[in-house]
Formats: structure tokens, C-alpha cells, sequence
């Protein structure tokens, strides 16, 4: 007769050596797992919290520049690089993990106005207020070497941007004209102009590598190609866009700052009206910069605050500001996705992480995992109200927070007045004009 | 040409026009100039100079007398101007036509017309008749140009052209970008290099081959066909791996020599039966012996350990299970008892099938008109038809015997067992053929060869399947004669004694079916139908053996008749078509079910509200009271009726707001590790954005995301080309570059 008998096989819970992962045994039977909905209602809740407390995007600051920051650049190729260029005619390269600064050169008179690096690393280019495009090595000359460009073009106007190609030996800058220039040429090898006496900044298409957009002081926005002999089209906004950015990852986007407090982003294929109004900036934008996966931006003000935007919000998600940062007059998103540097007029630049609450460092698995999880909670439950209400509460530098507020009065008395406008006149004399709409004067081809 | 300042505006331009082609068109030069200073200067030395081809005065050879004729030439073009200067009107009266830079104003009021222009055009040879042709029609067009449009709507054009081409060519990436916006996973940077060294095709695909020595490599290496991509075989390779194992060959050769063994021993036998009787008789009980030997034993049985080991891998292993089919196949070849049944018994055994199989079959669901006939039964049949080698149509046929009964489960077994040294050969020789066909690498066009080929190979597969299949008859029958003690005379011509009348007519209906009854028989009109035919065939002579061989449950089931009616042939079709394509699904008792719920659920229900262990004592197995129970159950009321009620072919569903439920259920579905499996979880939690810890991520390139899209419109050039060239042709507004930019944006 065979008898049953309980038996516990050792080889299913003694390990064989201590590299071994313990093999636990679960059962998933949903009726031993009550209540998932509400456990995973109180995980979702502590996530959020959680990452409120986490939240320090403040990583260290720069200093080192005599005058305010007038403009920021990436190195192509190395993260650890950043070259920014101050209000005195001063660049200053740095290291960002050390936080120290590797060179200063004294490389204009009066403002340097844009800084752009060579597509290969190898060297940067410089505008400054003095009409000099100089060609910078991106190697310091030796102890005791003086700092020479190695090259300069003398220009006949003040230039006030600069931009390189993303795979070519040609670069654009912009000033009375918008210029393209030949690395091995003094003289602009394309010239645009059309109708207008400024322009403050340029930008080339990451993507379509051929393509250009400007900002002029007529308050327009200009696109160009270089392959053409005539600039492409011209939309007048409200008011004067002061910097351009196109999306890395979607060719045919690119979002502006303008100078009433929003951003909008633009499909080039269609500019009649912009996709996006972003708004939650309470004074002039004055950069904009996309951070590489092409899904959300930076923006600075003058408003002493950077804010981030997903591109097709029309609110941002996270606000950064110091007590002592002042107007943030440039920024710009690392190439690893990872960090936003941010120069300001105090002389400043302050490196911030791109997702708040975010652990530096490598994560083991099981903080990977956790990190996933509370994520995808958040995301589950994040219409809930008081997920929703940790979630979304920031704290706001006093000043802005008034001029928020003072805003929305402003903006609801316009509604009001409007509405009232339609109540008392003939039905249909007076349109019903969409937020995008308004900001937009006209289109000239 | 100091003449030419003074003279008027007409011969200027001809003048000019003189000088310049005078360096460049000698022949015409010479011409032109003859009748030009035929007409001019009357008595000069210039003949003999204008005789000589101006050509040679280029020449560098006779450099002197060269010289002299330039100076001549020279001369006579001065000359030109002094007869002209000769006729110069001098200022005389004061008048309005004298221009004050002593410019000949005569005829100054009258317009130059375009034939005045032309006439030297027309007669000298070197301007092209095309040109000739258009300036004729120039001259006998009226109409006046348009003024040119000006500047800023010339340029409004321009940018309103280069706008819709960038926006085109921008909208290229809609797609890429519509995809990423909708993936649920998305890996930064998108330009993957795997880690690790790289294959050296890998790094030779992105080579250009610059030095004659690289030349000759890759000559060398394309004259072999050597492979560059992936699978780094050489074609013969390929097929060596394509063939046999050396396992597998070495299998089969024993296999084959085993039947050639049995083939050599039946020879033996008969010839023993012819010359000693007696011996024969002792071999065929040694046979008996070993047959009841191994029905004792338990070898081949699948019962050692040996065969629990395979029993257990049988489960996923194909080779295991095979094996052990075989043995049991060799034990049932050898408890056979070696017997031929009488006709009477298999008439005995046909009766006891039962007669539903012919029977027509009953009609399932009256309404429904997809449940009409049975789908099941008809589709072997039909697929009897489409046998596409011999090869296939015999495992077909298989597949058609295998249906009904067990018996001819066995006969297929046995079939098998036979024909393993054609399928031997048929492998190999389909083997060989597939070579065939990629070294010819034109797949299409081969189809005829191919036939021919597997014609050939059946052709000669019957042959020796046939010479076989004597062998074993006469086998069987000789050992009938044997048992019954007939004579050696009948015993010689007595070759296929026994074809029963059954099996013929079992083989006339299978033919017949193969032939007439066919739910769709005109579906494959490139197959030939030669190897179906033919593996009717097969099975037909085979079938005669079956039971000769087989002897014990040798069931034969009957087949279903024809369909009586004829007529409606293609109305059959129909029919059968739509119950193939509907085959299994009940669509009109679905819907009536569907609906049926619909109802029921939307029916007011009883809902229990009483609430255990309130206003009495409670605990486990406590039932609140009667009285508790009927007062909290409540009826809900009746919701308005059905919009659907009277509507017997529709639902209408009476659901407020549809858009929640997938949102409550995503609320409802725990994503965490208390309920799901860890792997469950990773899939569900994982990220929509990763990127990699200090990598740059660049943005997106053409070249690596519009390869496919921009390729198939923009023929084999390269579509993006970097570099002065490009650029050039695009801003150059010359017509002819125009058109170059619009083919590569296009």
C-alpha cells in the first residue's frame, strides 16, 4: 500500500550557493489580495507625496562671470562641457561635475551675444556688440599661451545670435541680416533680408538640416531655407518673439518665446495659427530651449523663474526658482536629458535636475522597479482629487505668485468685458476668437 | 574698332559681333568677311588673302607667313572701318539728328527691328537650326512680351514656392512622428550601436572600395559569391547544412539495407517454395515462433526504461516521439499473423459498418442557413484536389484515410513503411532541386521544371513502388496457396489474386470524389492536377495491399455518396463556400443569445439590502430573520421598455456613457506586485521614456529614418547629399538647375 505523506523538498527553498535568489513562493489569488483598488489608491497617494518631499532640483551653481549671463551653449559632444558668455564681453567654459571653470577669455566688447559649438566639438563660435564673429579652439592654448581666436570675421553690423549646422561647415548668424556663413569664408556666403532692420535670435532645424527660423524685432517670425534664394514665410504675432527653438525629434515644430509672457509652439506646415499657447509665465520669456527626447521644454523669464513645459500642454509642470536667481536670461536642456542649466542676470549659472524628485546615480533594480511602479500609480490615479492637488501644488517666490493672481483678474475682467461686448451688440458682429487666434497679427508670404 | 564707336548703332552690334566670333569660328569668319568687304571695298589686295582658310592663320607652324596674313587681316579689318569712317556725314547745318558724340544719327528716329539683327545670323552656319527656327517664329510673332513682373510679387512667388516645397518636404516625417507620439516604449538615443566588436561584413558594408588592391579583394570575393550580410554562409555551405546529418544518413542506409534484406529473404522463400516445399513450410513456422515470441515478451512495448526516458520527452520532443511509435510499429509487424482473410469475411466485416454514413445528413438548425451540411467531412476531400507535389498529395490521401477509422490509420503506417526508400529518394532529390532552383535564383519561371522533375521522380517511384508491392502479394498469396495445398501452376500466374470487390468499389468512390465532388474545384488554377491524379493512383494499388497485409480491425467505413443533385452544381458551390468561410459559427442563435442577455440584464432585478447582525445578533452561520430579509429587499423599478422590442434583428444598446468602462476597469486592474506576476508587472510599469545614463542623444537623422519612405519615390540616387554641389543647384535660378533640384526634391 502506498501511503501519502506531506513531503517539503529541500530542493525547492535550499539554495545551492549564496548567489542564489531565495525562490518565494506566491500565490496570486486575487480573493488572499482584497481591496486592490483602494491599497493601490493609499501607494499612489504616499508616491505622489513622496515625490513632493524628494523634490530638489537644485543641483549647485556656477560662479565666476563679473556681469550678468547673456548666453549659454552646449558642448556637441561632451556632456560635462558647458561655454557660457557674460554681459561684459567675458567666456567662460566649465566643467559641470567639478562645478569649476576650465577657461576664461575675454572675447568681445561689450555683450557677447550668442555662443554656438561646432557640430564636432572641436571648436565655438562667438557674437559679440564689437560686429566680430570669433572662431574659438575648444582646447585651451598652453601655460602661458595668450587666448587667441583662430579666426574672426569682421562684420559691418553688431550681430545678436549665432547658430552652427548639424553636419556641415557652415553657420548662421543674425543681426540687420540673417547670414550664412562658410567656416574657411569672411563673407557671408547667403544673406536674407526682408523688410526688417533686426533680428534677435537664429536657429537652425536639427532635423531638417536645411531649414532656419528667426526672430525679428517686427514682432515676426521667419523661416528660411538655405537652399533657397528667398526666405520661406513670415507670421506677425502680437508681440516680439525674443528666441526660437525647434523640437530635435519633430522636424516640423518649433516653439517661440515671445515678450507677452507665453510660448507657443508652431507647426511650420501650418501657421495660421500656433498649436500650443503655453502659458504660466508672468512676464517677458525671454529663452526657450527643448530638451533632447523632444517631449518637453525649458523656458526662462524675466519673471525669475524657469518653467517646463510638456510640448503639447498648455500649462507647465514644474517651476524652478531661487531666492537669490535673478532674471534668467538664457537656459538650455543637457544632451543626456537629465539637467537644465540656467544663466541669469546675477551672474549665476545654476544647473537644475529635469525631473525634480529624481535619485541621482545608478539604481539598483529593486529601486528601479519601485521608481516604475510609483510612477505608473501616479499615472493611474492622477485624476484624483487629492492625488491631483498634491501633485499640482507648487510654491510660488511671492512676487509671482501676486502676479498671478493680479493675471487671472486682469484676464477674467477681459473675458467679462468681452462677453458683455457680444451681449449688447448684433448677434454675430462680434466673433468668438480662440486664444491661438488672437496672438496671431498675419501671415505674409 | 575705333570705327565701331562712330558708326551706328547697327553696325556696332554687327561689328562686335564680327570681332567676337572671329576668334572663336574661323570658317565662318572667313565667309563673313568676305561678303562683308566684297560689298565695301572695292579694289584691294584682299583676294588672295581671303581665299586662304582663315584657319590657318592660327596655325603656329609657318609662324612667319602667319604673321603676314594677321597683319593682312588686321589691315582688311581696319580698312572696314576707314570706308566707313570715309562715309561719315559731317556736321554741315544745324540739325537735331547730329548726336553731339559725332555719332552717326542717321536713321536715329527709326526703330531697329529684329530682321535687321538677323541677317548675318541666317547666313552664317555655325548657329544651330534650331535657334534659326526660333528666331523665324520670333520674327513672325505680333504679340509683345508681358512687362516683367516687379520685384516684390517676382519674389512673393519665389518664397510662396520654396514655402510648399519645404512644407513637403518636411511632411515626410508625419509618419515617424505620429508613430513615436504613439509608442508605448521609447528608447533615447534612437541610434542603437550595439556594444561589442562588430562582424567584419559589418564594417566592410559601410566601406568604399578605393585602392586596386581593395578592388581585387572584393572582385575575388563577389566571383565567389561570398556572403556579406547576415548569415555568413557561402551557398555551398548552405546546402551542406541543408543536407542530411550524418546520423540521420547512416539511419536510413540501415533502413534500407533491412529491406533489402526482407526483399532478398521473400526471393529466398519463393524460390524455397518451388524447390523445397518442406523448407519453406519450416521457415514460415519459424516466423510463427517469433511472432508468438514477441507477443510474450514485453520488448518493443514501450515498457523498458528506455522507453519511459523517451516518454517523457515525447511531451516535446519530436524525434522521441517518433521513435516510439516505430517500435511500437515494429511490434505490431511482428505479432502480424501472416493471413489473408476470404472475401466472404470482409463482406461480413463491411456490413457491420453502420448505415448513418450514408445517410443524407439531417439539417441542424432550420434557420439558420450557415448550418446547413457539415464542413467537416467535405474539406479533406476538397483538399484531395489541391495536392500540390506527389509528395504532398500522397500525405494528403493520408490525411483523407486517416479520418475515419482506425484500420486505415494502420494502413497509412504501413504505406509509410514501404515507401521509406522513395521517400528516401525523394528527399534527396528534392533536395537537390531546391539547390537547383536558388542557384538558378528564378523562382517563378522554374515552376514548369519543377513539375517536369517531380513527373520523372513519381514516374519512377511507381515503378519500383509497383515491383514492391509484387513482391509482397505474391507473398501473401503464395502463402494462401500454401495453407490451402493448391497447385505450383496456379501458384505462378496467381499474382493479385485477390483485388475484393469492396476495396474496388472503395477505390471507384474515392476517385470518383476526387474527380467530381468539390466544394471549390476550380481554386488553384496554376496546380497541375497530374500528382493528385496520381496519388489516386498510388493509393489505388496500394490499397490492394492494405488487406493483404493487414488483416485484423480492417474496418472500412463507406463513404458518403454524391451529391444527387448534379444541377445545382454551382448553387453547391456557393453554399460550400459560405460554410467554409462561416464554418463553426452559429451567427443567428449568437445574436438571439446576445440579445436575450441584453434583455434579462436590463430587467428590473431584487436587490438585497439587509445588513446582518443590525437590530438582531449576527455572526457566522446567523441568517438575519425572514421578516428582516423581506422588508430590505427592494425592487428596483421597471426602466421604459426596449427601443428594441419590436425590432427582432437589432440591439440597441440603452448604455448613458460607454467611455467610462474602460477607464473604471484600468482603475480596477492592480498593476502591482501583490497581484501580478513580476514579469506582468515589469511589461506594465515600464517607462514610456528611458534613456541611457550619460548618452548623448542626438536628434533624429534623415538619412536614418526616411531610408524607406524617401527611397521607393526618389529612385537609386541618394536623396541627401551634403556638400557644395546640392547647394549650389538649389539657389542657382538658371532654368536648367531649376529643373535639377525640382528631380532631387521630388
Amino acid at each position: 500500500m502506498k501511503v501519502k505523506v506531506l513531503c517539503r523538498n529541500p530542493d525547492d527553498y535550499v539554495r545551492e550557493t549564496t548567489k542564489d535568489l531565495h525562490r518565494v513562493p506566491r500565490n496570486y489569488d486575487p480573493t488572499l489580495h482584497p481591496f486592490e483598488v483602494p491599497r493601490e489608491y493609499t501607494r499612489a497617494l504616499n508616491a505622489t507625496k513622496l515625490e513632493r518631499v524628494f523634490a530638489k532640483p537644485f543641483v549647485g551653481s556656477l560662479d565666476g562671470h563679473r556681469d550678468g549671463i547673456s548666453c549659454l551653449s552646449k558642448h556637441a559632444k561632451s556632456l560635462s562641457t558647458v561655454i557660457s558668455g557674460a554681459c561684459d564681453g567675458e567666456i567662460k567654459v566649465w566643467n559641470l561635475p567639478k562645478r569649476e571653470c576650465l577657461r576664461t577669455v575675454q572675447a568681445h566688447e561689450g555683450f557677447v551675444r550668442g555662443i554656438c559649438s561646432r557640430f564636432c566639438g572641436s571648436s565655438f563660435f562667438t557674437v559679440g556688440d564689437d560686429k566680430t564673429i570669433k572662431q574659438w579652439n575648444m582646447e585651451a592654448p598652453g601655460y602661458g599661451v595668450r587666448e587667441e581666436p583662430m579666426n574672426t570675421i569682421l562684420g559691418k553690423t553688431v550681430f545678436t545670435g549665432i547658430d552652427h549646422h548639424q553636419r556641415q561647415c557652415t553657420f548662421a548668424t543674425c543681426g540687420q541680416t540673417v547670414d550664412i556663413w562658410d567656416e574657411q569664408r569672411s563673407t557671408p556666403i547667403l544673406s536674407f533680408s526682408w523688410g526688417v532692420e533686426s533680428f534677435s535670435s537664429i536657429r537652425y532645424n536639427p532635423v531638417e538640416t536645411e531649414l532656419l527660423a528667426s526672430c525679428a524685432s517686427d514682432r515676426s517670425i521667419v523661416l528660411y531655407d538655405t537652399r533657397e534664394s528667398a526666405p520661406l514665410r513670415k507670421v506677425i504675432m502680437q508681440m516680439r518673439s525674443n528666441t526660437i527653438c525647434w523640437n530635435p525629434m519633430e522636424a516640423y515644430y518649433f516653439t517661440s518665446a515671445n515678450e507677452d509672457y507665453n510660448l507657443y509652439t508652431y507647426d511650420m506646415r501650418n501657421l495660421d495659427a500656433p498649436l500650443t499657447v503655453h502659458m504660466d509665465h508672468v512676464s517677458a520669456v525671454l529663452d526657450v530651449d527643448y530638451s533632447p527626447t523632444g517631449r518637453e521644454f525649458v523656458s526662462a523669464s524675466f519673471d525669475k523663474t524657469v518653467r517646463i513645459f510638456p510640448k503639447d500642454n498648455g500649462h507647465s509642470r514644474e517651476v524652478y526658482h531661487t531666492k537669490r536667481m535673478q532674471h534668467v536670461i538664457s537656459v538650455r536642456w543637457s544632451a543626456d536629458n537629465k539637467y537644465i542649466m540656467s544663466g541669469s542676470d546675477e551672474m549665476n549659472i545654476r544647473l537644475w535636475k529635469s525631473n525634480a524628485s529624481e535619485k541621482l546615480g545608478v539604481l539598483s533594480y529593486q529601486e528601479k522597479a519601485a521608481k516604475n511602479y510609483n510612477k505608473k500609480l501616479m499615472e493611474k490615479f492622477q485624476h484624483h482629487p487629492q492625488v491631483k492637488r498634491i501633485a499640482r501644488h507648487r510654491h510660488l517666490p511671492r512676487d509671482v505668485l501676486k502676479q498671478k493672481r493680479e493675471q487671472r483678474v486682469m484676464k477674467e475682467a477681459r473675458r467679462r468685458k468681452e462677453q458683455n461686448v457680444r451681449k449688447h451688440s448684433k448677434p454675430g458682429s462680434v466673433p468668438i476668437v480662440t486664444e491661438k487666434q488672437k496672438h496671431v497679427v498675419a501671415i505674409v508670404e | 574698332m575705333r570705327a565701331s564707336v562712330k558708326r551706328s548703332s547697327l553696325l556696332f552690334l554687327r561689328n562686335t559681333w564680327f570681332t567676337s566670333s572671329m576668334a572663336k569660328h574661323g570658317a565662318s569668319l572667313e565667309k563673313d568677311l568676305s561678303k562683308e568687304t566684297s560689298a565695301l571695298a572695292a579694289d584691294s589686295g584682299e583676294e588672295d588673302l581671303l581665299a586662304e582658310p582663315a584657319i590657318s592663320a592660327s596655325e603656329d607652324e609657318e609662324s612667319s607667313d602667319n604673321e603676314r596674313k594677321h597683319g593682312k587681316l588686321l589691315e582688311a579689318i581696319s580698312s572696314l572701318g576707314a570706308r566707313k569712317r570715309k562715309k561719315q556725314s559731317e556736321r554741315s547745318e544745324a540739325s537735331l539728328q547730329v548726336s553731339e558724340f559725332s555719332v552717326n544719327a542717321e536713321g536715329a528716329g527709326e526703330k531697329i527691328s529684329l530682321s535687321d539683327l538677323l541677317v548675318t545670323v541666317e547666313k552664317t552656319s555655325g548657329t544651330s537650326n534650331k535657334t534659326k527656327k526660333q528666331l523665324k517664329n520670333l520674327k513672325s510673332g505680333k504679340e509683345t512680351l508681358d512687362a516683367p513682373l516687379n520685384k516684390q510679387q517676382a519674389e512673393k512667388i519665389q518664397r510662396s514656392i520654396a514655402y510648399v516645397k519645404s512644407r513637403q518636404e518636411v511632411s515626410g516625417w508625419e509618419k515617424i512622428i505620429k508613430e513615436n507620439a504613439k509608442a508605448q516604449h521609447l528608447v533615447f538615443p534612437l541610434k542603437h550601436e550595439p556594444l561589442g566588436p562588430k562582424r567584419v561584413e559589418q564594417v566592410v558594408a559601410g566601406w568604399k572600395v578605393e585602392t586596386p588592391l581593395e578592388q581585387e579583394v572584393f572582385k575575388l570575393l563577389k566571383a565567389n559569391s561570398q556572403p556579406v550580410l547576415d548569415p555568413v554562409l557561402t551557398p555551398v555551405e548552405e546546402a551542406s547544412l541543408k543536407a542530411m546529418s550524418l546520423e540521420e544518413l547512416t539511419r536510413k542506409y540501415h533502413r534500407i539495407q533491412k529491406r533489402a534484406k526482407l526483399k532478398e529473404f521473400l526471393k529466398n522463400f519463393e524460390e524455397m517454395t518451388k524447390s523445397n516445399p518442406q523448407g519453406a513450410l519450416e521457415e514460415l513456422e519459424k516466423m510463427e515462433k517469433s511472432r508468438i515470441q514477441e507477443r510474450m515478451s514485453l520488448k518493443h512495448q514501450n515498457s523498458g526504461k528506455w522507453a519511459k526516458a523517451k516518454a517523457v520527452m515525447a511531451k516535446y520532443d519530436d524525434s522521441a516521439r517518433k521513435a516510439m511509435q516505430e517500435q511500437l510499429q515494429i511490434n505490431k509487424d511482428l505479432t502480424q499473423k501472416v493471413q489473408v482473410l476470404s472475401e466472404d469475411d470482409e463482406e461480413e466485416e463491411q456490413e457491420a459498418v453502420p448505415d448513418f454514413v450514408n445517410d443524407p445528413e439531417p439539417i441542424l438548425d432550420a434557420v439558420n442557413p450557415w448550418m446547413r451540411g457539415r464542413l467537416t467531412r467535405e474539406e479533406p476531400k476538397a483538399k484531395c484536389e489541391e495536392g500540390l507535389t506527389a509528395a504532398q498529395a500522397e500525405h494528403e490521401v493520408k490525411e483523407v484515410c486517416s479520418a475515419p477509422t482506425e484500420a486505415v490509420q494502420t494502413v497509412e503506417q504501413e504505406e509509410e513503411g514501404e515507401n521509406e526508400e522513395e521517400e528516401l529518394i525523394r528527399a534527396f532529390e528534392r533536395k537537390r532541386q531546391q539547390r537547383r532552383v536558388e542557384e538558378e535564383d528564378s523562382i517563378p519561371t522554374d515552376n514548369g521544371e519543377v513539375v517536369q522533375i517531380s513527373d520523372s521522380d513519381k514516374e519512377e517511384e511507381e515503378g519500383e513502388e509497383e515491383e514492391e508491392e509484387e513482391h509482397v502479394s505474391k507473398f501473401n498469396s503464395l502463402f494462401n496457396l500454401m495453407q490451402s495445398e493448391k497447385t505450383q501452376e496456379a501458384l505462378e500466374d496467381g499474382e493479385g489474386l485477390d483485388e475484393g470487390e469492396i476495396r474496388v468499389r472503395n477505390i471507384e468512390d474515392l476517385e470518383v470524389l476526387g474527380d467530381d465532388f468539390d466544394p471549390q474545384p476550380r481554386v488553384p488554377p496554376s496546380v497541375t492536377p497530374e500528382p493528385a491524379a496520381e496519388a489516386v493512383a498510388t493509393t489505388k494499388t496500394k490499397e490492394i495491399n492494405l488487406g493483404e497485409v493487414l488483416t485484423k480491425e480492417a474496418n472500412v467505413i463507406k463513404v458518403p455518396f454524391l451529391p444527387t443533385v448534379v444541377d445545382e452544381e454551382e448553387h453547391v458551390d456557393q453554399i460550400s463556400i459560405i460554410q467554409e468561410a462561416f464554418a463553426g459559427d452559429d451567427v443567428v442563435a449568437d445574436f438571439m443569445r446576445d440579445k436575450r442577455k441584453q434583455e434579462e440584464a436590463s430587467e428590473p432585478k431584487e436587490v438585497d439590502l439587509t445588513l446582518p447582525g443590525w437590530g438582531e445578533w449576527g455572526g457566522l452561520g446567523i441568517q438575519p430573520s425572514q421578516s428582516k430579509r423581506k422588508r430590505f429587499r427592494k425592487r428596483m423599478e421597471a426602466p421604459p421598455p426596449r427601443k428594441d422590442q419590436k425590432l427582432p434583428d437589432v440591439i440597441i444598446s440603452e448604455k448613458r456613457n460607454a467611455s467610462i468602462a474602460p477607464h473604471q476597469s484600468t482603475i480596477r486592474s492592480p498593476i502591482g506586485q501583490t497581484w501580478n506576476t513580476q514579469n506582468v508587472v515589469k511589461k506594465m510599469t515600464c517607462p514610456k521614456i528611458s534613456t541611457k545614463m550619460g548618452a548623448i542623444i542626438e536628434p533624429m537623422e534623415k538619412e536614418e529614418f526616411l531610408k524607406g519612405t524617401r527611397s521607393a519615390g526618389a529612385g537609386t540616387a541618394p536623396d541627401i547629399r551634403f556638400g557644395e554641389d546640392k547647394r549650389e543647384g538649389r539657389r542657382g535660378q538658371s532654368g536648367k538647375s531649376q529643373k535639377r533640384r525640382d528631380q532631387k526634391r521630388k
